[in-house]
Protein backbone atom coordinates (compact mmCIF):
# COMPACT_ATOMS: atom_id res chain seq x y z
CA UNK A 1 0.00 0.00 0.00
CA UNK A 2 1.20 3.70 -0.41
CA UNK A 3 0.55 6.63 2.09
CA UNK A 4 1.21 10.55 1.81
CA UNK A 5 2.36 11.59 5.15
CA UNK A 6 1.78 14.99 5.80
CA UNK A 7 4.29 15.76 8.73
CA UNK A 8 5.24 19.32 10.69
CA UNK A 9 8.55 19.68 10.47
CA UNK A 10 10.51 21.91 12.37
CA UNK A 11 14.22 22.34 12.88
CA UNK A 12 14.31 23.27 16.48
CA UNK A 13 12.52 25.05 19.33
CA UNK A 14 12.62 28.55 18.67
CA UNK A 15 11.86 28.14 15.14
CA UNK A 16 9.01 27.84 12.68
CA UNK A 17 7.49 24.80 11.63
CA UNK A 18 5.63 24.11 8.43
CA UNK A 19 3.82 20.66 6.90
CA UNK A 20 5.32 18.46 4.29
CA UNK A 21 4.42 15.84 2.69
CA UNK A 22 5.97 12.78 1.95
CA UNK A 23 4.57 10.22 -0.14
CA UNK A 24 5.55 6.73 1.04
CA UNK A 25 5.55 3.64 -1.36
CA UNK A 26 5.61 -0.08 -0.88
CA UNK A 27 4.37 0.11 2.99
CA UNK A 28 3.35 -2.98 4.42
CA UNK A 29 -0.23 -3.12 5.91
CA UNK A 30 1.82 -5.00 9.20
CA UNK A 31 4.01 -2.40 9.36
CA UNK A 32 3.75 -0.20 12.87
CA UNK A 33 3.08 3.31 12.03
CA UNK A 34 6.42 3.83 13.80
CA UNK A 35 8.07 1.53 11.03
CA UNK A 36 6.72 3.64 8.45
CA UNK A 37 8.46 6.09 9.69
CA UNK A 38 11.43 4.27 9.47
CA UNK A 39 11.17 3.52 6.12
CA UNK A 40 10.33 7.20 5.32
CA UNK A 41 13.74 8.32 7.22
CA UNK A 42 15.76 5.66 5.14
CA UNK A 43 14.64 7.52 1.99
CA UNK A 44 15.16 11.08 3.72
CA UNK A 45 18.92 9.69 4.70
CA UNK A 46 19.40 8.67 1.32
CA UNK A 47 18.48 12.07 -0.42
CA UNK A 48 20.38 13.22 1.97
CA UNK A 49 17.24 15.47 3.65
CA UNK A 50 17.37 15.53 7.28
CA UNK A 51 15.28 12.43 9.31
CA UNK A 52 11.97 12.90 10.56
CA UNK A 53 12.39 13.30 14.27
CA UNK A 54 10.34 11.17 16.55
CA UNK A 55 10.40 9.42 19.63
CA UNK A 56 10.64 6.19 20.30
CA UNK A 57 12.00 3.14 22.70
CA UNK A 58 10.44 -0.07 23.67
CA UNK A 59 7.94 0.02 20.61
CA UNK A 60 5.52 -2.38 22.69
CA UNK A 61 2.83 -0.11 23.66
CA UNK A 62 4.23 0.54 27.22
CA UNK A 63 7.73 2.70 27.93
CA UNK A 64 4.87 6.06 27.08
CA UNK A 65 7.73 7.43 24.78
CA UNK A 66 6.39 8.12 21.50
CA UNK A 67 2.76 9.32 20.21
CA UNK A 68 1.98 12.16 17.87
CA UNK A 69 -1.64 13.26 16.20
CA UNK A 70 -2.60 11.39 13.73
CA UNK A 71 -5.50 12.87 11.57
CA UNK A 72 -6.34 14.99 14.63
CA UNK A 73 -6.20 11.77 16.99
CA UNK A 74 -3.55 11.44 19.81
CA UNK A 75 -2.43 7.68 19.15
CA UNK A 76 -4.19 7.67 15.68
CA UNK A 77 -7.73 6.23 14.96
CA UNK A 78 -7.33 2.50 17.06
CA UNK A 79 -8.84 2.94 20.98
CA UNK A 80 -6.00 2.05 22.77
CA UNK A 81 -3.25 1.92 21.18
CA UNK A 82 0.10 4.18 20.91
CA UNK A 83 1.47 5.02 17.51
CA UNK A 84 4.16 2.08 17.76
CA UNK A 85 1.76 -0.42 18.26
CA UNK A 86 -0.71 0.82 15.70
CA UNK A 87 -0.03 -1.27 12.00
CA UNK A 88 -0.70 0.54 8.95
CA UNK A 89 -3.83 -1.93 7.96
CA UNK A 90 -5.77 0.38 10.14
CA UNK A 91 -5.51 2.83 7.07
CA UNK A 92 -6.84 2.99 3.49
CA UNK A 93 -4.61 2.39 0.65
CA UNK A 94 -3.62 6.06 -0.82
CA UNK A 95 -4.92 8.29 2.24
CA UNK A 96 -3.11 11.10 3.27
CA UNK A 97 -2.02 11.19 7.15
CA UNK A 98 -1.66 14.32 9.06
CA UNK A 99 0.80 13.69 11.29
CA UNK A 100 1.60 16.26 14.04
CA UNK A 101 3.25 17.39 17.55
CA UNK A 102 1.61 17.54 21.12
CA UNK A 103 0.78 21.46 21.07
CA UNK A 104 0.52 22.70 24.66
CA UNK A 105 2.49 25.52 26.40
CA UNK A 106 3.75 22.64 29.13
CA UNK A 107 5.55 20.45 26.55
CA UNK A 108 7.31 22.93 23.99
CA UNK A 109 8.43 21.12 20.74
CA UNK A 110 12.01 20.50 20.48
CA UNK A 111 11.79 18.97 17.08
CA UNK A 112 9.59 17.85 14.03
CA UNK A 113 7.44 15.14 16.42
CA UNK A 114 9.16 15.23 19.25
CA UNK A 115 8.25 17.81 22.47
CA UNK A 116 9.41 18.21 26.01
CA UNK A 117 7.52 16.55 28.50
CA UNK A 118 9.50 16.65 31.84
CA UNK A 119 6.75 19.02 32.98
CA UNK A 120 5.22 15.55 33.50
CA UNK A 121 8.24 14.07 35.66
CA UNK A 122 7.88 17.52 38.26
CA UNK A 123 4.66 16.42 38.87
CA UNK A 124 5.61 13.03 40.03
CA UNK A 125 8.70 14.20 41.72
CA UNK A 126 6.51 16.88 44.10
CA UNK A 127 4.10 14.15 45.56
CA UNK A 128 4.05 10.71 43.20
CA UNK A 129 6.52 8.79 45.86
CA UNK A 130 5.68 7.01 49.92
CA UNK A 131 7.64 6.94 52.60
CA UNK A 132 8.95 3.56 53.48
CA UNK A 133 11.04 2.41 56.43
CA UNK A 134 14.50 1.04 55.51
CA UNK A 135 15.83 -1.67 57.39
CA UNK A 136 15.18 -5.95 57.42
CA UNK A 137 12.42 -6.24 54.52
CA UNK A 138 8.90 -6.98 55.73
CA UNK A 139 7.12 -10.34 55.26
CA UNK A 140 5.20 -10.79 52.44
CA UNK A 141 1.86 -9.83 52.68
CA UNK A 142 1.85 -7.83 55.77
CA UNK A 143 0.03 -5.35 54.53
CA UNK A 144 -3.42 -6.99 53.32
CA UNK A 145 -4.60 -4.89 50.23
CA UNK A 146 -7.94 -6.11 49.28
CA UNK A 147 -8.18 -7.65 45.81
CA UNK A 148 -10.74 -4.56 44.48
CA UNK A 149 -8.58 -1.69 46.06
CA UNK A 150 -5.31 -3.25 43.91
CA UNK A 151 -6.88 -3.71 40.92
CA UNK A 152 -7.89 0.03 40.85
CA UNK A 153 -4.64 0.86 42.10
CA UNK A 154 -2.75 -0.94 39.04
CA UNK A 155 -5.64 0.56 36.74
CA UNK A 156 -4.68 4.00 37.54
CA UNK A 157 -0.85 2.89 37.61
CA UNK A 158 -1.61 1.75 33.67
CA UNK A 159 -0.21 5.18 32.95
CA UNK A 160 2.97 5.36 30.35
CA UNK A 161 2.64 9.06 30.60
CA UNK A 162 3.02 9.70 27.13
CA UNK A 163 1.05 13.04 27.12
CA UNK A 164 -1.51 11.77 24.67
CA UNK A 165 -4.92 13.07 27.43
CA UNK A 166 -2.88 16.47 27.34
CA UNK A 167 -2.59 16.42 23.45
CA UNK A 168 -6.26 15.17 23.19
CA UNK A 169 -7.99 17.96 25.80
CA UNK A 170 -9.51 20.99 24.51
CA UNK A 171 -8.01 22.65 27.67
CA UNK A 172 -4.73 21.04 27.68
CA UNK A 173 -5.08 19.93 30.72
CA UNK A 174 -2.97 17.26 32.83
CA UNK A 175 -5.27 16.49 34.60
CA UNK A 176 -5.92 12.58 33.45
CA UNK A 177 -1.99 12.34 34.48
CA UNK A 178 -1.63 14.16 37.62
CA UNK A 179 -5.07 12.18 38.48
CA UNK A 180 -3.70 8.64 37.39
CA UNK A 181 -0.80 9.42 39.64
CA UNK A 182 -2.67 10.34 42.85
CA UNK A 183 -5.03 7.39 42.61
CA UNK A 184 -2.62 4.60 41.89
CA UNK A 185 -0.65 5.47 44.89
CA UNK A 186 -3.90 7.46 47.10
CA UNK A 187 -5.86 3.60 47.21
CA UNK A 188 -3.22 2.00 48.49
CA UNK A 189 -2.75 1.73 52.63
CA UNK A 190 1.21 2.52 51.36
CA UNK A 191 0.15 5.45 49.86
CA UNK A 192 -2.21 6.64 52.92
CA UNK A 193 0.12 8.80 55.04
CA UNK A 194 0.46 11.19 52.41
CA UNK A 195 -2.56 11.19 51.13
CA UNK A 196 -3.41 14.88 51.83
CA UNK A 197 0.36 16.28 50.83
CA UNK A 198 0.71 13.85 47.54
CA UNK A 199 -2.68 15.95 46.11
CA UNK A 200 -2.05 19.06 47.01
CA UNK A 201 1.63 19.21 46.14
CA UNK A 202 1.41 17.86 42.53
CA UNK A 203 -1.98 20.21 41.83
CA UNK A 204 0.08 22.92 42.75
CA UNK A 205 2.64 21.43 40.52
CA UNK A 206 0.23 20.90 37.42
CA UNK A 207 -0.97 24.35 37.98
CA UNK A 208 2.82 26.18 38.23
CA UNK A 209 3.54 24.22 34.62
CA UNK A 210 0.97 25.78 32.62
CA UNK A 211 -1.43 23.25 31.34
CA UNK A 212 -5.24 24.00 30.96
CA UNK A 213 -7.94 23.45 34.19
CA UNK A 214 -9.65 20.26 33.61
CA UNK A 215 -13.94 20.73 32.48
CA UNK A 216 -15.03 17.34 33.05
CA UNK A 217 -14.89 17.09 28.74
CA UNK A 218 -13.85 13.44 28.36
CA UNK A 219 -11.10 13.76 25.31
CA UNK A 220 -8.39 12.47 27.17
CA UNK A 221 -9.71 9.23 28.32
CA UNK A 222 -10.98 8.32 24.76
CA UNK A 223 -7.23 8.66 23.29
CA UNK A 224 -5.78 6.80 26.66
CA UNK A 225 -3.46 3.85 25.20
CA UNK A 226 -4.16 1.91 28.92
CA UNK A 227 -7.68 3.75 28.90
CA UNK A 228 -7.14 5.21 32.34
CA UNK A 229 -11.21 6.14 32.74
CA UNK A 230 -11.95 9.44 34.12
CA UNK A 231 -12.79 8.63 37.75
CA UNK A 232 -9.27 9.14 38.39
CA UNK A 233 -9.67 12.65 38.17
CA UNK A 234 -12.64 12.56 40.57
CA UNK A 235 -10.26 10.69 42.89
CA UNK A 236 -8.01 13.69 42.56
CA UNK A 237 -10.60 16.00 43.03
CA UNK A 238 -11.83 14.23 46.10
CA UNK A 239 -8.30 13.98 47.80
CA UNK A 240 -7.62 17.55 46.83
CA UNK A 241 -10.73 19.23 48.66
CA UNK A 242 -10.33 16.81 51.61
CA UNK A 243 -6.15 17.48 51.54
CA UNK A 244 -7.28 21.52 51.49
CA UNK A 245 -9.93 20.99 53.99
CA UNK A 246 -7.48 19.04 56.94
CA UNK A 247 -3.79 19.23 55.73
CA UNK A 248 -1.80 20.76 58.55
CA UNK A 249 1.87 20.41 57.10
CA UNK A 250 0.88 22.41 54.06
CA UNK A 251 4.01 24.09 53.15
CA UNK A 252 3.84 23.36 49.07
CA UNK A 253 6.61 24.21 47.05
CA UNK A 254 6.16 24.13 43.11
CA UNK A 255 8.90 24.42 41.73
CA UNK A 256 9.56 26.86 38.30
CA UNK A 257 9.06 25.09 34.83
CA UNK A 258 12.42 25.12 33.54
CA UNK A 259 14.11 23.39 30.74
CA UNK A 260 18.01 23.91 31.38
CA UNK A 261 19.50 22.68 28.19
CA UNK A 262 19.01 25.58 26.34
CA UNK A 263 19.57 29.00 28.30
CA UNK A 264 16.58 31.65 27.20
CA UNK A 265 14.70 28.88 27.37
CA UNK A 266 12.53 29.38 30.54
CA UNK A 267 9.02 29.18 30.00
CA UNK A 268 6.86 32.40 30.51
CA UNK A 269 4.36 30.54 32.35
CA UNK A 270 4.86 31.41 35.84
CA UNK A 271 1.40 31.92 37.09
CA UNK A 272 2.57 33.65 40.38
CA UNK A 273 4.49 35.99 38.00
CA UNK A 274 7.77 35.86 40.22
CA UNK B 1 17.53 19.30 37.00
CA UNK B 2 17.78 23.20 37.93
CA UNK B 3 14.78 23.89 40.56
CA UNK B 4 13.68 27.36 41.72
CA UNK B 5 11.20 27.29 44.34
CA UNK B 6 8.30 29.27 43.21
CA UNK B 7 4.36 30.49 44.88
CA UNK B 8 4.55 28.76 48.18
CA UNK B 9 1.05 29.57 49.18
CA UNK B 10 0.89 29.55 53.02
CA UNK B 11 -2.65 30.57 53.15
CA UNK B 12 -4.57 27.79 52.56
CA UNK B 13 -8.16 29.43 51.25
CA UNK B 14 -5.86 31.63 48.67
CA UNK B 15 -4.15 28.87 47.45
CA UNK B 16 -7.56 26.52 47.17
CA UNK B 17 -8.96 29.80 45.35
CA UNK B 18 -6.45 29.96 42.66
CA UNK B 19 -6.18 25.97 42.00
CA UNK B 20 -7.83 24.72 38.74
CA UNK B 21 -9.57 22.02 41.35
CA UNK B 22 -10.76 24.67 43.84
CA UNK B 23 -12.23 26.63 41.29
CA UNK B 24 -14.15 23.80 39.98
CA UNK B 25 -15.21 23.10 43.14
CA UNK B 26 -16.54 26.41 43.61
CA UNK B 27 -18.03 25.98 40.11
CA UNK B 28 -19.76 23.37 40.98
CA UNK B 29 -21.40 24.25 44.14
CA UNK B 30 -22.72 27.42 42.87
CA UNK B 31 -24.01 25.47 40.20
CA UNK B 32 -25.85 23.40 42.61
CA UNK B 33 -27.58 26.24 44.08
CA UNK B 34 -28.13 27.86 40.05
CA UNK B 35 -29.86 24.29 39.14
CA UNK B 36 -32.23 24.37 42.08
CA UNK B 37 -32.88 27.73 41.29
CA UNK B 38 -33.68 27.06 37.52
CA UNK B 39 -35.70 24.02 38.81
CA UNK B 40 -37.90 25.61 41.33
CA UNK B 41 -37.88 29.35 39.03
CA UNK B 42 -39.42 26.46 36.42
CA UNK B 43 -42.31 24.96 39.02
CA UNK B 44 -43.39 28.83 39.44
CA UNK B 45 -43.66 29.77 36.31
CA UNK B 46 -46.01 26.37 35.53
CA UNK B 47 -48.27 28.06 37.54
CA UNK B 48 -49.17 29.87 34.22
CA UNK B 49 -51.14 27.46 33.34
CA UNK B 50 -53.67 27.84 36.22
CA UNK B 51 -54.74 30.72 35.28
CA UNK B 52 -54.12 34.90 35.55
CA UNK B 53 -55.46 34.61 39.93
CA UNK B 54 -53.15 32.00 40.18
CA UNK B 55 -49.99 33.78 38.90
CA UNK B 56 -50.13 36.79 39.80
CA UNK B 57 -51.36 35.77 43.38
CA UNK B 58 -47.38 33.39 43.34
CA UNK B 59 -45.66 36.69 42.07
CA UNK B 60 -47.62 38.89 44.97
CA UNK B 61 -46.29 36.03 47.40
CA UNK B 62 -42.64 35.64 46.66
CA UNK B 63 -42.96 39.75 47.66
CA UNK B 64 -44.40 39.23 50.68
CA UNK B 65 -41.32 38.93 52.52
CA UNK B 66 -38.68 41.67 50.98
CA UNK B 67 -36.41 40.44 52.86
CA UNK B 68 -36.46 36.68 52.37
CA UNK B 69 -36.36 37.67 48.51
CA UNK B 70 -33.45 39.75 49.00
CA UNK B 71 -31.25 37.29 51.13
CA UNK B 72 -32.56 34.90 48.28
CA UNK B 73 -31.15 37.52 45.38
CA UNK B 74 -28.27 37.58 47.01
CA UNK B 75 -27.26 33.94 47.37
CA UNK B 76 -28.49 33.93 43.52
CA UNK B 77 -26.46 36.78 42.61
CA UNK B 78 -23.33 35.64 44.74
CA UNK B 79 -23.59 32.18 43.48
CA UNK B 80 -23.98 33.74 39.35
CA UNK B 81 -21.01 36.09 40.18
CA UNK B 82 -18.64 33.18 41.64
CA UNK B 83 -19.70 30.58 38.74
CA UNK B 84 -18.52 33.17 36.31
CA UNK B 85 -15.26 33.94 38.20
CA UNK B 86 -13.96 30.64 38.41
CA UNK B 87 -15.00 29.78 34.61
CA UNK B 88 -13.22 33.50 33.63
CA UNK B 89 -10.34 31.64 35.13
CA UNK B 90 -10.40 28.57 33.22
CA UNK B 91 -10.86 29.82 30.40
CA UNK B 92 -7.79 32.35 31.09
CA UNK B 93 -5.86 29.71 31.69
CA UNK B 94 -7.51 27.69 28.62
CA UNK B 95 -6.40 30.05 26.33
CA UNK B 96 -2.47 30.28 27.24
CA UNK B 97 -2.19 26.43 27.67
CA UNK B 98 -2.27 25.87 24.20
CA UNK B 99 -0.67 28.72 21.86
CA UNK B 100 0.01 27.16 18.69
CA UNK B 101 -3.29 25.19 17.79
CA UNK B 102 -3.67 22.13 15.77
CA UNK B 103 -4.53 21.93 12.07
CA UNK B 104 -6.86 19.04 12.66
CA UNK B 105 -8.09 17.97 15.54
CA UNK B 106 -11.17 15.32 16.19
CA UNK B 107 -13.51 14.80 18.85
CA UNK B 108 -14.15 11.44 19.35
CA UNK B 109 -15.09 11.10 23.31
CA UNK B 110 -17.17 13.98 24.21
CA UNK B 111 -20.35 15.89 24.02
CA UNK B 112 -21.31 18.43 22.40
CA UNK B 113 -23.00 20.38 25.65
CA UNK B 114 -19.25 19.84 27.12
CA UNK B 115 -17.15 21.26 24.86
CA UNK B 116 -19.69 24.30 24.28
CA UNK B 117 -20.17 25.47 28.08
CA UNK B 118 -17.71 28.79 26.99
CA UNK B 119 -20.32 29.31 24.84
CA UNK B 120 -23.64 28.61 26.62
CA UNK B 121 -22.47 29.87 29.20
CA UNK B 122 -22.32 34.07 28.06
CA UNK B 123 -25.30 34.05 26.08
CA UNK B 124 -27.42 32.75 28.98
CA UNK B 125 -25.76 35.74 30.91
CA UNK B 126 -26.89 37.90 28.47
CA UNK B 127 -30.32 36.53 28.34
CA UNK B 128 -30.57 36.44 31.93
CA UNK B 129 -29.93 40.41 31.79
CA UNK B 130 -32.60 40.85 29.19
CA UNK B 131 -34.84 38.65 31.03
CA UNK B 132 -34.69 40.58 34.27
CA UNK B 133 -35.26 43.98 32.69
CA UNK B 134 -37.63 42.45 30.76
CA UNK B 135 -39.88 40.77 33.37
CA UNK B 136 -38.56 41.68 36.92
CA UNK B 137 -37.85 45.67 36.47
CA UNK B 138 -40.04 46.01 33.25
CA UNK B 139 -37.25 48.46 32.26
CA UNK B 140 -38.06 46.93 28.49
CA UNK B 141 -41.56 46.71 27.28
CA UNK B 142 -41.87 44.56 24.38
CA UNK B 143 -45.52 44.08 23.48
CA UNK B 144 -47.07 46.62 25.89
CA UNK B 145 -46.43 48.64 28.68
CA UNK B 146 -45.34 46.48 31.49
CA UNK B 147 -48.21 46.51 34.92
CA UNK B 148 -46.03 45.99 37.94
CA UNK B 149 -48.07 42.66 39.75
CA UNK B 150 -49.99 41.84 36.60
CA UNK B 151 -47.53 38.82 35.87
CA UNK B 152 -50.01 36.98 33.26
CA UNK B 153 -50.74 40.03 30.98
CA UNK B 154 -46.90 41.04 31.05
CA UNK B 155 -46.20 37.05 29.95
CA UNK B 156 -48.75 37.27 27.24
CA UNK B 157 -48.05 40.56 26.26
CA UNK B 158 -43.88 39.92 25.86
CA UNK B 159 -44.32 36.24 24.06
CA UNK B 160 -46.50 37.45 21.93
CA UNK B 161 -43.81 39.38 19.91
CA UNK B 162 -42.34 36.33 17.94
CA UNK B 163 -38.39 37.14 18.45
CA UNK B 164 -38.29 37.94 22.09
CA UNK B 165 -40.31 34.23 22.49
CA UNK B 166 -37.38 32.97 19.83
CA UNK B 167 -35.14 34.75 21.83
CA UNK B 168 -36.50 32.82 24.84
CA UNK B 169 -36.84 29.14 23.43
CA UNK B 170 -33.14 29.74 22.34
CA UNK B 171 -31.87 30.46 25.27
CA UNK B 172 -33.63 27.79 27.08
CA UNK B 173 -32.50 25.26 24.69
CA UNK B 174 -28.85 26.78 25.07
CA UNK B 175 -29.85 26.25 29.01
CA UNK B 176 -30.88 22.20 28.42
CA UNK B 177 -27.59 22.25 27.05
CA UNK B 178 -25.77 23.59 29.94
CA UNK B 179 -27.20 21.42 32.72
CA UNK B 180 -27.29 18.47 30.37
CA UNK B 181 -22.89 18.59 31.29
CA UNK B 182 -23.10 20.79 34.35
CA UNK B 183 -25.70 18.78 36.03
CA UNK B 184 -23.24 15.60 36.21
CA UNK B 185 -19.65 17.23 35.61
CA UNK B 186 -20.75 18.87 39.34
CA UNK B 187 -20.35 15.55 40.89
CA UNK B 188 -16.90 14.67 39.47
CA UNK B 189 -15.56 18.04 40.30
CA UNK B 190 -16.58 17.39 43.94
CA UNK B 191 -14.44 14.35 43.41
CA UNK B 192 -17.59 11.84 42.97
CA UNK B 193 -17.11 9.41 40.44
CA UNK B 194 -18.14 5.94 40.24
CA UNK B 195 -18.66 3.36 37.11
CA UNK B 196 -22.00 2.29 38.59
CA UNK B 197 -23.52 5.51 39.32
CA UNK B 198 -22.09 7.70 37.05
CA UNK B 199 -23.74 6.64 34.02
CA UNK B 200 -26.52 7.29 35.65
CA UNK B 201 -25.93 10.23 36.68
CA UNK B 202 -25.45 11.34 33.35
CA UNK B 203 -28.94 10.05 32.51
CA UNK B 204 -30.46 12.22 34.93
CA UNK B 205 -28.47 15.13 34.27
CA UNK B 206 -29.71 14.76 30.24
CA UNK B 207 -33.33 13.98 32.13
CA UNK B 208 -33.24 16.95 34.84
CA UNK B 209 -32.26 19.46 31.07
CA UNK B 210 -35.09 17.90 28.98
CA UNK B 211 -37.63 18.26 31.86
CA UNK B 212 -36.38 22.06 32.13
CA UNK B 213 -36.41 23.33 28.56
CA UNK B 214 -39.77 21.37 28.38
CA UNK B 215 -41.35 23.47 31.47
CA UNK B 216 -39.75 26.94 30.21
CA UNK B 217 -40.84 26.65 26.60
CA UNK B 218 -44.32 25.44 27.08
CA UNK B 219 -45.11 29.12 28.34
CA UNK B 220 -43.80 31.29 24.98
CA UNK B 221 -45.09 28.69 22.87
CA UNK B 222 -48.87 28.39 24.22
CA UNK B 223 -48.96 32.20 23.77
CA UNK B 224 -47.78 32.04 20.44
CA UNK B 225 -49.88 29.10 19.86
CA UNK B 226 -53.03 31.06 21.30
CA UNK B 227 -53.88 28.73 23.88
CA UNK B 228 -54.10 30.65 26.87
CA UNK B 229 -55.79 29.02 30.46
Amino acid sequence: MRVTLKIWRQASRGGSGKFVSYPVDNVNPDMSMLECLDVLNEQLIERGEEPVAFEHDCREGICGSCGFMINGVAHGPLPATTVCQLTMRHFKDGETLTLEPWRARAFPLIKDLVVDRRSFDRIIASGGYISTSTGGACDGNDILVPKETADRAMDAAACIGCGACVAACPNASAALFTGAKITHLGVLPQGKPEQDRRAIAMVAQMNAEGFGGCTNIGECTGVCPKEIPLEVIAAMNRDYLRGSWRARDNVVTPIRPFTEWSTGSKLKNDPTGG
Amino acid sequence: MATTVIGTREIRPIRFWESTNGQKAIMAVTGIVLLLFVFFHMLGNLQFFEGREQINFYGAALRRFPEALWAARVILLVSVVLHIWSSVKLAVRKNGARPTGYTARKNINSSYASRTMYWSGPILLAFIIYHLLHLTAGAIQPGGAFVEGDVYGNLVKGFSVWYVSLWYIISMILLGLHIRHGAWSLFQSLGMNHPRHTPLLKKLAMLFAVVVVLGYVAIPVSILAGVRP
